[in-house]
């Protein structure tokens, strides 16, 4: 099963709008198809109401609506409704949960938290915060080859002190996907999914998750909508951080008592439009079908190494298509990361220089920024000619003679 | 004339960059880093008598960025601290003569900056 590309981009308006454009950019963010800007703009124009708070027909379809959207992104990833939250992001999700267990785990100093170079700082910097806050020690596993995680080595990290495990599943710079971590009884484990959802089909049981959290703009979303998942007996346990209308049983002069269920980590009203242009997404991406999505940015990503490898100067950081989600960074001799991009700008290609969030990782590479092609639904090899020719006029341009 | 982003006269300058060495005595270093890009310098200032007599940088960036640093170091040598810090930003972008959009602006302005806080340490 395939996905026919050229129907599909007629569904970004975008791409109409922007003739020229050669979109590599959806790690930053992807495009929007139609359905999901019809969705919201139906909530917007036909029931605009506020959820789980009025009587009448508009309000009680916002609710519907809301809740179906919940629905259908829980079935997305192999989960109940119960177990998903929505918020405003990633970044939304990860600082919600991290001051959630900060609040619910009996934490002490000394105990350990093991992560990787591989992260976002999504995930790396609210816990490494929590760490220093709560003085406990940050251990990291090292890469192992095609810039995976060294799971014998993160095993080896984990001690009876280990409390958090934190691990992205799939690298927003490499592409490369981790799948499952191993656990222990007393350690909550945390995956951050944003790179790798919509991109595939996720199992989040498969990945050892007990919370995740991802983004909705990068799976054909609107943006300020994401997602936490969390294990029913763990979100049944874990703190809310963020509080407002909607989340209480009672509220006295002195204290208030939270809701049982999601509603009390979704304090205040939500991103309602948000949340269906999300489920809406999971519907386009789900009829094109998450096995044949991922299939489309492999054979994207090996055309982009030998269209790229090609090159003279260029160095490639991406996993083996096999293991990537189609994410492809490349430096190219004498010519910095942003000059690459600059000039792939100027021939309509969206490209991203810089470190892409992930310090960490580049800092273990050995490099100040790269350039990061990032491969989706709407992507052709048309495309990534369009990029190799700019980065062969990069080189022609700036490269020491 | 060429108005282009690259036009030959910032491509030569970053590929030749004038001043680009570290001093062995400085008067003032400072770091001037842009780490969402990737570009990361030092600048150098030594001042005799109230004048400018040396001005340079080491480090990597952007041609943008380096070509900034090369035109702006050559343009601070023999100035006086006083005059030196009356290159407002606006000096700044009539020296390097190109199309500043918001996301370029901030490396061509780094080492302006770098060199700004240098000036305010003496």
């Amino acid at each position: 099963m395939s996905i026919d590309v050229s129907n599909i981009r007629k569904q970004f308006p975008t791409l109409s709008a922007d003739a020229g454009m050669v979109y590599l950019d959806t790690a930053a963010t992807s495009l929007t198809p139609e359905p999901v800007l019809a969705a919201m703009d139906r909530y917007y124009r036909t029931y605009r109401a506020n959820t789980h708070r009025g009587l009448y027909r508009s309000a009680e379809q916002a609710t519907d609506a809301y809740e179906m959207a919940r629905k259908k992104v829980a079935s997305c990833i192999g989960a109940a409704p119960g177990e998903v939250v929505f918020t405003g992001g990633a970044t939304a999700a990860s600082n919600m949960l991290v001051y959630g267990l900060e609040q619910t785990l009996d934490l002490t100093e000394g105990d350990e938290v093991v992560t990787t170079v591989l992260e976002h700082h999504a995930m790396l910097l609210p816990v490494l915060e929590l760490a220093r806050r709560k003085k406990l020690v940050v251990k990291y596993a090292q890469l192992s080859e095609g810039f995976s995680v060294d799971l014998d080595d993160l095993r080896s990290l984990v001690s009876e002190r280990t409390k958090i495990i934190a691990v992205t599943a799939a690298s927003n710079v490499t592409g490369r996907m981790v799948d499952s971590v191993p656990g222990v009884e007393q350690a909550v484990v945390i995956r951050d999914v944003t790179a790798r959802i919509g991109h595939m089909p996720v199992r989040i049981q498969d990945l050892g998750a007990d919370f995740a959290f991802f983004s909705g703009h990068k799976m054909c979303g609107p943006t300020g909508i994401g997602v936490l998942y969390g294990r029913e007996d763990l979100l049944k346990r874990l703190q809310p951080g963020f509080f407002g209308g909607g989340m209480v049983d009672d509220v006295t002069l002195d204290k208030a008592r939270w809701c049982d269920g999601v509603e009390r980590f979704e304090a205040g009203s939500q991103n309602i439009a948000g949340a269906i242009g999300l489920g809406a997404a999971v519907d386009f991406l789900e009829h094109l079908g998450l096995d044949a999505v991922h299939t489309h940015v492999r054979k994207l990503a090996d055309y982009a190494f030998s269209v790229l490898g090609a090159i003279d100067g260029v160095t490639l950081y991406a996993a083996p298509s096999v293991q990537n989600v189609g994410i492809v960074s490349f430096t190219l001799d004498s010519v910095h990361p942003h000059d690459v991009a600059q000039v792939c700008a100027d021939a309509g290609v969206a490209v991203r220089a810089g470190h892409h969030c992930a310090l960490p990782l580049h800092k273990e590479l050995g490099l100040s920024a790269t350039v990061r092609a990032s491969l989706y639904v709407f992507n052709t090899t048309e495309d990534i000619d369009a990029l190799g020719a700019a980065v062969v006029r990069a080189h022609a341009l700036f490269a020491a003679h | 004339m060429d108005t282009s982003l690259y036009q030959a006269r910032i491509l030569d300058h970053a590929q030749h960059p004038r001043h680009k060495e570290e001093l062995p005595d400085p008067t003032v270093s400072l770091p001037a880093k842009n780490s969402a890009c990737g570009d990361s310098y030092i600048v150098y200032l030594n001042v005799e008598d109230g004048i400018i007599k040396n001005a340079s940088f080491t480090g990597i960036g952007c041609v943008i960025s380096q070509a900034a640093a090369s035109l702006l170091t050559d343009m601070l040598i023999g100035m006086t601290v006083d005059d030196a810090r009356t290159v407002t930003e606006e000096k700044v972008r009539t020296l390097l003569g190109i199309p500043l959009t918001r996301n370029i602006e901030k490396c061509a302005l780094l080492v302006w900056r770098g060199f700004t806080e240098a000036l305010k340490k003496l």
